[in-house]
């Protein structure tokens, strides 16, 4: 089997006397699509955040293999060299940049593929030329796939809801990563949108080749795509397999008792 | 009815307001006290008139950020205007020719007063980029002025530097003051920042007042240079007129310059740190970094601005590098509509020509000018031209 | 040591008023974020209403004490006048705007304040009349620490405590906790924010007079522009001890005046505002919210 893409062992993370992660393991293999499940507050979006660098986990390794198939410890690295490695994320309470354009939200994406800096800002020489003409190109491409092209200038706090859960996925996009990280890419959508981005999750897992890791509440959707599913309760995790296995787990049904974890 | 009572009670409630300050003055030495009653009077009327006015206004404002709520983007005349070629290019053309004949039509003391505002126009695209993109509050830009200036000054002083050799060398001073004061504050909360760097303005202003074996003091340095033309000497006229086109050229180039920032990729990640921090370090942009170069790209211009300022003025003292300074500049930013370059040319032109051509009252002067910072913003909080986002045509027509 | 205890005292003084006008900004930084820049010149507005209660009470001859008490009681009740009204006009239209925006709404009402001062009353210094009487049993110490700096020691602390007291206790208080941990939650539970934000600026603006007339008669002299200088210090107290923080801001007001005070006394007193600034700067350097300021993660 190839090499794990993320290798996260026996990770912990404490707000103060709050333990949100306990010794969590996950490894996600390229091209697959891992699903991480719990009820809310279980630490899902803390295992996100200590990932991409915005926390900085308390205890354990978190390994990834970067562009160059290299090995690496990312504990305590800035989001923005994790973003550089080949992770990007999106978030659970929507991040875009409001008053940006829905297609520069997608250029900022490209920030970590391109490399002009104030003398090409200033001088605007051949590469920069090239260099943001590709950028545009790529956005809009990627616009595309999300079938966002038709609010390309449009300011991207004026999006309805799903459509903004779809930027946050082509921004992230935008900068080429090899695992995908996306925090309840369904949260507020309707079942026709929620079906629409099932499709949109494996088309892009095709077509880029990537992983991805998920977060979601929607069983249907995260039993339908996922080839591994983790559980988590409390910080820990409770349970891990196929999604088939996870349906007929006794423990994750006793803890899925009684919560609507459909809404 | 209603609405005469309402204003009646706000006129009473001025008029009780001011009546100590406005009506009683007492003096301490001879120990009496002087009654002015009719103050009162002014103060009733002005309250009970200006009232309506507010409420109407208050009340348009509001169902205009309504209409904003339910619509799109809002974009006025002047905001269109500005951004299609096809209207925009004969009347900068036109202000350009005006500007180019000015000092011809005019004497010599307005041109010096153009040349003020044109570097405060310099002054505020700098700030602009700081603090109208990148976000970043800073409250003491008049310390990279000041450097700019001082350096002019003392390097002439010194070692008898000339004018363009210190240009470069006093936005190279003040980017370096930038970086040096940015490395440790700019990991600051927003208005944290805005207090230290607040604290750094008044820190060098102190030290340029009290050092005085370095800076000579309060009194300042005088006889300083103007720039020479070739190694000719001008005389006052000419040398005003001379500085004059520098600063047109000065001024366009700043324009470009900005311009071509804020259309880059660099200029994205600025205006995306305003917007979101957390979400710009999850795209992988270095955040320091690009705050950095925000800052000392800003500092450099308030240098070059130092420079030629102290050029023009041929004396120059730390009481002209208050607070007051940082604030004005701050209020050409915030006032022209952040981000937006023709807001803030325009506001610059507003808040230093104003006041200048407003000396008849001049006792006044200020009282209005605070007034004016206020009602902009209470009536056009977003500025008098706020920027618009560039639209990407480009990709339209491929579809 | 005669030396060390007189700076001592002296910067206890000077923190004092810094933590008295400190606790304005502090409050109104917790509840709506926004840098009051013309609290300063609520300030020095309640120094000059001060000055114009003693002018006419000296008149009507009454005696030193009810003088100092109608001063402060009238100069405490007008800036807390002014403070609600500058809300309102200023601030209040602006609670949906740009971040920025009230700032500059600030910035330029403190220009209005003090030009309207110069203009109705006066450019110059004027001598402000010593209304705290020396008491006898303070001549021993005179040389350590005067009549007028005790009486500002001990009403300061007063006024701390009955602050506190009023934030724990009363509804109103509560209310004020609650908007300043989260406006929109508070406003859901039925807090009335406006009102809540009204009591905020009436609070921190009484305070700052007390602290203005105390200062002012302290020091002897007063003019427009003393809020300017005093309102920076005063906030970079709040700042250094944690802005939204009340406690913060008491102690960030006297490790100010201490500082000021010893700084100025041992080092040079040419450089009394660097300091302040330098020790500023420092201080966030290695702890970035300020002394008790809490440095919560933010939640992603
Ligand atoms: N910055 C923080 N400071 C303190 N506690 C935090 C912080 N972030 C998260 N927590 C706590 O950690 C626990 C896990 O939160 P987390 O957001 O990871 O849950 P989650 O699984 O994503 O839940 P949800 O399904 O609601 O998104 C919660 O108890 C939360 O309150
Ligand atoms: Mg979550």
């Amino acid at each position: 089997m190839a090499e794990a893409i993320l290798e996260v062992r026996e990770l912990c993370k404490d707000f103060g006397g709050l333990r949100a992660l306990d010794h969590v393991d996950l490894e996600i293999y390229p091209e697959q699509i891992v699903a991480l499940i719990g009820p809310n507050g279980a630490g899902k979006t803390t295992f996100f955040n200590c990932v991409t660098g915005i926390y900085e986990p308390t205890e354990g390794d978190i390994f990834v293999l970067d562009r160059k198939g290299k090995k690496r410890r990312i504990n305590g690295y800035k989001p923005n060299k994790v973003t550089e490695l080949g992770l990007a994320r999106t978030f659970q309470n929507i991040r875009l940049f409001p008053n940006m354009t829905v297609l520069e939200n997608v250029m900022i994406g490209r920030h970590t593929r391109t490399k002009s800096w104030i003398f090409g800002a200033l001088f605007r020489d051949r590469r920069t030329k090239e260099e943001e003409k590709e950028t545009i190109e790529v956005s809009y491409e990627i616009l595309k796939k999300m079938r966002l092209e038709k609010f390309v200038n449009e300011l991207a706090s004026n999006l309805p809801y799903g459509a903004q859960r779809r930027l946050e996925i082509a921004r992230a996009l935008a900068s080429e990563p090899s695992l995908l990280l996306l925090d309840e890419p369904a949260a507020g959508m309707n079942p026709q949108e929620t079906k629409e981005l099932e499709g949109l999750i494996e088309q892009i897992r095709d077509q880029e080749k990537i992983a991805i890791l998920l977060i979601e509440h929607d069983m249907k959707l995260v039993m339908n795509i996922s080839d591994v599913v983790y559980v988590m309760e409390y910080g820990r995790l409770l349970a891990k397999g196929t999604p088939q296995e996870i349906k007929e787990d006794e423990r994750v049904i006793k803890a899925y008792l009684g919560e609507d974890h459909d809404a | 009815m209603r609405k005469i009572i309402k204003s009646l009670q706000v006129s009473f409630w001025f008029m009780f307001l001011t009546f100590p300050i406005m009506v009683i003055r007492v003096d301490t030495i001879e120990k009496t006290v002087q009654w002015r009653w009719l103050n009162l009077l002014y103060v009733g009327l002005a309250s009970f008139f200006l009232s309506f006015i507010w409420r109407f206004l208050i009340k348009k404002k509001e169902e205009g950020s309504k209409k904003e709520e339910s619509g799109e983007q809002t974009i006025t005349i002047v905001q269109k205007i500005i951004s299609t070629p096809k209207y925009n290019r004969p009347i900068y053309s036109f202000i350009f020719l005006f500007m180019l004949a000015f000092p011809w039509i005019v004497s010599t003391y307005q041109t010096n007063i153009m040349i003020s505002a044109l570097i405060y126009v310099m002054l505020g695209l700098g700030l602009n980029i700081v603090v109208g993109i990148a976000g970043l509050l800073d409250l003491g830009y008049v310390a990279f002025y000041a450097v700019g200036a001082y350096a002019y000054a003392l390097l002439n002083y010194h070692y008898h530097l000339g004018f363009w050799t210190v240009l470069p060398i006093g936005g190279l001073l003040a980017a370096i003051f930038g970086i040096l004061l940015g490395i440790p504050v700019l990991r600051l909360r927003g208005d944290y920042l805005a207090i230290v760097t607040l604290g750094f303005g008044e820190i060098i202003r102190l030290i340029l007042e009290n050092w005085n074996e370095f800076s000579f003091g309060p009194s300042g340095i005088a006889n300083i240079p103007r720039p020479g033309f070739f190694g000719m000497k001008l005389g006052v006229e000419e040398a005003t007129i001379y500085i004059y086109y520098l600063m047109i050229l000065m001024t366009i180039i700043t324009i470009f310059v900005v311009n071509r920032l804020q259309n880059s990729r660099l200029g994205r990640a600025w205006l995306a740190l305003r917007e979101d921090e957390v979400a710009c370090e999850a795209m992988g942009i270095d955040r320091m970094k690009t705050k950095l170069a925000a800052f000392a790209l800003g500092a450099t211009w308030a240098g070059f601005a130092g420079v030629i300022f102290a050029a023009k003025t041929t004396f120059i003292n730390p009481a002209s590098f208050t607070f007051l300074e940082s604030a004005i500049i701050l209020s050409i930013v915030v006032l022209g509509g952040m981000g937006s370059i023709v807001g803030v040319i325009l506001a610059a032109f507003l808040m230093i020509l104003l006041p200048e051509y407003l000396r008849a009252f001049s006792e006044y002067r200020m009282l209005l000018f605070g007034a004016a910072m206020v009602l902009v913003m209470v009536f056009r909080p977003q500025g008098l031209i706020p920027s618009v986002r560039r639209k990407y045509v480009y990709e339209l027509k491929e579809r | 040591m005669d030396y060390f205890l007189e700076l001592f005292f002296g910067g206890l003084t000077r923190g004092s008023i810094y933590a008295l006008i400190a606790l304005g900004y502090t409050m109104v930084y917790g509840i709506i974020e926004l840098i009051n820049f013309a609290h300063g010149e609520i300030y020095m507005i309640g120094a000059f209403t001060a000055l114009i209660v003693a002018g006419v009470c000296s008149l009507l001859g009454l005696n030193l004490i009810s003088i100092l008490i109608l001063a402060i009681i009238i100069s405490m009740f007008y800036s807390a006048a002014y403070g609600y009204t500058v809300e309102k006009i200023a601030y209040k239209p602006l609670r949906n705007a740009p971040r920025l925006s009230p700032l500059i709404s600030a910035i330029g009402m403190s220009i209005f304040l003090q030009n309207y001062v110069l203009l109705a009353q006066t450019s110059d210094f004027v001598p402000f009349p010593s209304l705290i009487p020396e008491f006898e049993f303070m001549e021993p110490v005179a040389h350590i620490m005067g009549s007028s700096e005790l009486v500002i020691i001990v009403v300061t602390a007063i006024a701390m405590v009955i602050l506190s007291l009023f934030i724990k206790f009363t509804k109103i208080g509560k209310a004020m906790r609650a908007t300043a941990q989260d406006r929109k939650m508070a406003l859901l539970c039925g807090v009335n924010v406006d009102r809540v934000i009204s009591v905020t600026f009436i609070i921190g603006s009484a305070l700052a007079a007390l602290g203005g007339v105390l200062i002012a008669s302290h020091i002897g002299q007063i003019n427009f522009y003393i809020g300017f200088i005093a309102g920076i210090k005063a906030f970079t107290a709040a700042v250094l001890g944690g802005i939204g923080s009340i406690p913060g801001a008491v102690l960030g007001g006297l490790v100010l005046g201490w500082t000021e005070s010893f700084a100025t006394g041992y080092v040079s007193s040419d450089y009394e505002d660097v300091f302040a600034f330098c020790l500023l700067v420092i201080i966030l350097i290695f702890r970035p919210a300020g002394i008790l300021g809490r440095t919560n993660t933010q939640k992603v």
